[in-house]
C-alpha cells in the first residue's frame, strides 16, 4: 500500500484533493482512525491522514466558543475545557473501544463528521447542534467557509448541519468552531430496577416530561442474572439537583422504589450505555433511531430474532446486538425509524450498506447534494454503498 | 403580468376558493415586516392542504412561473417580499395542529399555525414550545423554520433548528418529501438541518414536527443598571464564567432604556448607560440561588441598580419595557430601521463606540437592544421616510453597522435572515467560493431556481455554470509533498 498522504495545512489538503480530482482517484480521510471499521471494507481509496492538522486555534471561555483543527484529539479538547469549567455538551465519546483492543483515538473532526453524541444528546442536542461554523476543502478542491464563530447566526444556508454527520462525503473539515457550555457542578443518577422495556420507556418519558430538567435517560435490560436498570440523570447546581431529585422520586413513584446510584455505579452505567459494553460479543452491532414510543416494539421484534438491546436518549436511540441473520434495518424501518450498521464481520459489511437513505426520493436528493460538493465522486464514495 | 388571468385561472383549478388576482386585494400582500420594500405579487394562492401546494408547484414548474412562499409576513429582511412575476403561496390557511404526543414530546402542526398557538395547544399539560420570537403571536411555524428564528430564551433553549425534528416539504417540482420525523438523528445527510433557515429557497414546508418541553416550575428576573456598557458587558461575561446560563439575558442602551421607560413606566433607572434584564428559570431554589449569585457578580462589576423581581407581576414589568422597546423607540422618530448583527460579546463596547461615531457621520440617531447572552445586537436606526434621502441614509448606516459586526468577528444576521435586505452584503462575510458552495445546495433542491429567487444570494448563478469543475493541472503548488 502506498504511504498515506499527510497534508500540513488546508492549502496542502486542497492541492491533494485537486490532484485526486484530476486523477479520478478516491481518497479516504482519517483523523484518529477510531471509526475506520465502519462501512464497506477494502475500498479502493488512497489514504489521507489529517494528523498534522491539529491544535486548538482559539478558545474564549466567556464567548462559549472554541475553534480547533480537525485532528485535535477529543481528549485534548475536553481537558482544556474541563480546566475552564466547561464541556462539549453533546457528550461525544471514543469509538475505538467498539472495535479493537488497541484503541485508536477519536479526533474532533471525526466526532463531528460522524455526528457522535452521548446520553446528554436527548436534552442538549447533538454534534450538529454545536457546530457553529467550519472551514473545509470540498470535493471540488476548493477551500470554503460556512457559518460563523458566534453562537447565533443565520447568514446563509446552515451548511454546518449538512457537514456534521456527513462522514466526510461532502467536504473535509480543516477548522471547526464549536459551541461550548459550562460543565454542571453536580450530577446524580436515579435508577429503577426490574422494569420491562415498555415500562422503562414510560418512566423515562415521564421523567423527561417532568419539570425536573432530566439531562439523560437510559435503560439497560437484564444481563447476567442482574435485573434491568432504568436510569435518569440530573445535573446542575447542587441545591437545584437536590430539589429536582426529590421531586422526580415523588413523581415517578408508580414505577417502584428508586435508588440513587453511587458515583462509580453511575459512571459505569453511563459508560456502558454509551459504548454498548454489554453487547461487546455480539455478531453485529447496530445503532437504531426511533420515536421513543416505538422503542419497545423495535426491541421486541429484534428479541424475536435473538437480538439484544440497550436503550438511550429516553427511548430514541437503541444499540442492538444481533446475529448476522437478524434484519435489524427492516425492523427499524417498520418502527418508522432507521438503523446504522456499526460493527459486523467484513463479509457482511460488503453486502449491507452501513447507512441507507430512508426513501428513493431522499436517496436521489442526497446524491444531488453530494454531486454538488463532490462532482468527481472522490470523497470516499463507496463507504456506504 | 400579461399572464395574470391565465395563471389565476389555472391556480383556481387546484384551489377553487383561494386565489387572489385583483389589484386591490393583492396590495395587502405587497410587503412583509420590512416595509421599506413593496411589490404587489402577480397572483396570491392560499392552499388548504399539501396536495394543493404540490399541484400548484408542479404547475408553476411546468409553466416556468416563479414562486414566493409566505407565512404571516412578519419577516424583517424582506424574505417574503413578492415579485411582480411570481405567484405568492400563502400558507396561512394551513393552520391546524395535527397531533400532540406527550410520550414522544412532539407536536405536529401545519405551517400556518402561529408560534404561540403551538405553546397554547400543549400548555394545558404543562408543556411549551421553546423558541419565542417577539413576533410569536403573529409569525407562523413555517416562517420560523424558513428563518431559523430565535427568541430571548434561545441561549438556553436553542433556535428553531434545535427544536424541530421533522418536516414535510413540497419540492419545487411538486414532489412531496419528508425529512426527519420523531427521532433525533437522520439516516443520512442532515437535509432537515439544511432546510431550516433556508428562507423559502429550498421547498415549501407543509408540516412541521416540533419538540415540546415541560415548562419550568418558576422564573424570576433581576434588573441591573450600569454606569458604562463596558461594565455591563463584563458582568455578562462574569456570569457565564461562573457557569450560569440564564434563560434570558437582555441589554438595552441608554437611548432604548429611556424610550421604553417613557412608554411603559417599567421602573427602569434613567441614569444607567446600560440596562440588563436577566431571567433564570427552574425550581424556585435554583432561581433564588442564581439570582443571588448574579446580584453578587453585578455588584462586583459596579452595578448602580440591582432589583430582583419579588413576584410574577414585577417580573413581567421588568420585561414589559424590553418587549415594548421597538414601538417605544418608534415614538422617538417617525420611522425606525431594525438591524440584526451578531458580535463576539467581548467587542460590545468597542462596537457601540464605533456605532456612535457612525451615528454622527450619518446624522441619524440609534438605540440599541441586545440579546446579551448570545451577542445578537439589534440597533434601531431612527429616521423619517418623508424627509428626502433619510431612508437611503438609514440603509447606508445599517450596512455600515453590519460591516462593523463582520469586521469584529461577528456575522450579518443573528435571527432575522438575509432576505433581500442583506443580500448584497453577503460578500462582506463570504467569498465567491463560499457562496458558490451554498448556491449549489440551492441547485440540488431547485435546479431551475424558481423558489424565492432574488433572496439571500447577491447573484444567482445558473446551476449549470456553477456545476462546472475546473480540473487544475500543470505546475503543482507544493512539489515536495508526496503525490498519488
Ligand atoms: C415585531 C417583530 C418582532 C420580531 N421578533 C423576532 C424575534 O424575536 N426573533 C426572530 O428570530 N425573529 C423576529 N421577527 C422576525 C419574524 O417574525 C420571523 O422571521 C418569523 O419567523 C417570520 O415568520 P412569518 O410566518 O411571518 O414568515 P414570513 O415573513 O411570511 O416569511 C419569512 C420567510 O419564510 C418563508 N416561508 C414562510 N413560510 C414558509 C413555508 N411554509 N415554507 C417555506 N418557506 C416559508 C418566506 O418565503 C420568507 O422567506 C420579528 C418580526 C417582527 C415584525
Amino acid at each position: 500500500m502506498a504511504t498515506p498522504l499527510r497534508p500540513n495545512c488546508a492549502e496542502d489538503l486542497r492541492d491533494l484533493v485537486a490532484d485526486a480530482v484530476r486523477d479520478a482517484r478516491a481518497i479516504e480521510v482519517v483523523g484518529g482512525g477510531s471509526k475506520r471499521a465502519i462501512g464497506k471494507p477494502h475500498r479502493q481509496a488512497s489514504l489521507v491522514e489529517l494528523g498534522d492538522l491539529t491544535g486548538v486555534i482559539d478558545y474564549a471561555p466567556s464567548e462559549l466558543v472554541l475553534t480547533a483543527r480537525p485532528a485535535t484529539p477529543l481528549a485534548e479538547i475536553e481537558s482544556l475545557l474541563a480546566r475552564n469549567g466547561q464541556m462539549l455538551a453533546f457528550e461525544p465519546w471514543e469509538h475505538g473501544c467498539l472495535f479493537a483492543a488497541a484503541t485508536p483515538i477519536a479526533t474532533i473532526g471525526g466526532i463531528v463528521a460522524a455526528g457522535v453524541a452521548g446520553p446528554r444528546r436527548v436534552s442538549a442536542g447533538g454534534a450538529r447542534d454545536h457546530l457553529l461554523g467550519f472551514e473545509a476543502v470540498s470535493g471540488r478542491g476548493e477551500i470554503f467557509r460556512a457559518g460563523g464563530k458566534v453562537v447565533k447566526n443565520v447568514a446563509g444556508f446552515d451548511l454546518s448541519k449538512a457537514i456534521a454527520g456527513s462522514w466526510g462525503q461532502l467536504a473535509i473539515m480543516t477548522e471547526l468552531t464549536l459551541k461550548v457550555l459550562p460543565r454542571p457542578k453536580c450530577a446524580v443518577t436515579l435508577a429503577f430496577e426490574g422494569l420491562d422495556i415498555e415500562r422503562a420507556v414510560r418512566a423515562m418519558a415521564a421523567g423527561m416530561g417532568s419539570r425536573n430538567a432530566v439531562a439523560a435517560a437510559a435503560h439497560c435490560p437484564p444481563t447476567g442474572g442482574r435485573p434491568s436498570l432504568t436510569a435518569l440523570r440530573l445535573e446542575g447546581f447542587a441545591e437545584s439537583v437536590a430539589a429536582r431529585l426529590a421531586a422526580l422520586i415523588d413523581e415517578l413513584a408508580d414505577f417502584g422504589a428508586a435508588r440513587e446510584l453511587t458515583p462509580d455505579e453511575a459512571a459505569d452505567f453511563w459508560r456502558s450505555v454509551t459504548t454498548a459494553a454489554p453487547l461487546a460479543g455480539t455478531e453485529t452491532l447496530w445503532r437504531a433511531q426511533v420515536a421513543p414510543s416505538r422503542a419497545a416494539a423495535l426491541a421486541q421484534s429484534v428479541a424475536d430474532e435473538d437480538g439484544r438491546c440497550l436503550i438511550d436518549w429516553a427511548g430514541a436511540a437503541l444499540w442492538i446486538g444481533a446475529p448476522a441473520a437478524c434484519d435489524v434495518r427492516s425492523a427499524a424501518l417498520a418502527a418508522q425509524g432507521h438503523a446504522m450498521l456499526v460493527r459486523a464481520p467484513g463479509e457482511l459489511r460488503t453486502r449491507i450498506p452501513a447507512r441507507k437513505a430512508g426513501s428513493p426520493a431522499l436517496g436521489a436528493l442526497e446524491a444531488r447534494l453530494r454531486q454538488a460538493f463532490d462532482p468527481a465522486g472522490i470523497l470516499d464514495p463507496h463507504r456506504f454503498s | 403580468m400579461a399572464r395574470r388571468a391565465e395563471i389565476a385561472a389555472a391556480l383556481r383549478s387546484f384551489v377553487p376558493d383561494g386565489v387572489i388576482d385583483n389589484e386591490r386585494e393583492l396590495k395587502a400582500y405587497e410587503s412583509d415586516g420590512l416595509t421599506a420594500y413593496r411589490q404587489p405579487p402577480l397572483v396570491v394562492v392560499l392552499p388548504e392542504n399539501t396536495r394543493q401546494v404540490s399541484e400548484v408547484l408542479a404547475w408553476c414548474r411546468r409553466e416556468g412561473v416563479k414562486v414566493v412562499p409566505r407565512g404571516a409576513g412578519t419577516s424583517l429582511s424582506g424574505g417574503a417580499l413578492p415579485l411582480a412575476d411570481a405567484v405568492l403561496v400563502g400558507l396561512s390557511r394551513m393552520n391546524r395542529v395535527l397531533d400532540i404526543d406527550f410520550v414522544d414530546r412532539v407536536a405536529v402542526v401545519q405551517p400556518g399555525v402561529t408560534n404561540l398557538a403551538v405553546t397554547q395547544a400543549v400548555a394545558e399539560r404543562g408543556f411549551y414550545y421553546a423558541p419565542d420570537p417577539s413576533s410569536q403571536i403573529a409569525c407562523t411555524i413555517g416562517g420560523n423554520v424558513a428563518e431559523n428564528s430565535g427568541g430571548v430564551h434561545c441561549l438556553k433553549y436553542g433556535l428553531t433548528t434545535n427544536n424541530v425534528l421533522g418536516v414535510e416539504m413540497v419540492m419545487a417540482d411538486g414532489e412531496v418529501i419528508r425529512l426527519g420525523g420523531r427521532h433525533l438523528e437522520p439516516e443520512g445527510l442532515d437535509l432537515l438541518g439544511l432546510v431550516i433557515g433556508s428562507e423559502g429557497l429550498l421547498g415549501v414546508v407543509t408540516e412541521v414536527t416540533v419538540r415540546i418541553l415541560p415548562a419550568p416550575e418558576a422564573a424570576s428576573a433581576i434588573l441591573l443598571g450600569f454606569p458604562t456598557t463596558r461594565s455591563a458587558g463584563d458582568c455578562v461575561a462574569g456570569i457565564i464564567a461562573e457557569g450560569i446560563i440564564p434563560a434570558g439575558m437582555e441589554m438595552m442602551d441608554k437611548a432604548a432604556t429611556q424610550a421604553a421607560e417613557a412608554f411603559v413606566h417599567a421602573g427602569y433607572p434613567l441614569d444607567a448607560e446600560a440596562l440588563l434584564i436577566i431571567e433564570v428559570d427552574g425550581p424556585p431554589v435554583e432561581c433564588e440561588l442564581l439570582l443571588g449569585e448574579i446580584a453578587r457578580i453585578a455588584a462586583a462589576h459596579g452595578a448602580t441598580t440591582s432589583r430582583i423581581s419579588q413576584n410574577e407581576e414585577e417580573r413581567l414589568r421588568f420585561w414589559a419595557g424590553r418587549k415594548a422597546a421597538f414601538p417605544a423607540v418608534g415614538r422617538l422618530a417617525p420611522d425606525y430601521y431594525c438591524m440584526d448583527g451578531t458580535i463576539p460579546r467581548s467587542r460590545l463596547s468597542e462596537v457601540l463606540e464605533r456605532m456612535a461615531e457612525l451615528s454622527r457621520h450619518h446624522g441619524l440617531g440609534v438605540a440599541n437592544v441586545f440579546h446579551a447572552g448570545d451577542g445578537n445586537l439589534h440597533p434601531l436606526i431612527l429616521y423619517d421616510a418623508n424627509q428626502p434621502g433619510q431612508l437611503d441614509r438609514a440603509e447606508a448606516f445599517g450596512a455600515d453597522i453590519l460591516r462593523l459586526c463582520v469586521a469584529v468577528g461577528g456575522v450579518l444576521t443573528g435571527e432575522h435572515g438575509v432576505g433581500v435586505e442583506k443580500r448584497d452584503l453577503m460578500p462582506e462575510m463570504f467569498t465567491e467560493i463560499d457562496l458558490a458552495h451554498q448556491q449549489r445546495v440551492k441547485c440540488a433542491f431547485d435546479p431551475d431556481l424558481r423558489l424565492n429567487p432574488g433572496k439571500v444570494f447577491p447573484r444567482l448563478h445558473r446551476c449549470a455554470e456553477l456545476g462546472r469543475l475546473h480540473v487544475h493541472g500543470g505546475a503543482l503548488p507544493h512539489p515536495a509533498i508526496p503525490r498519488f
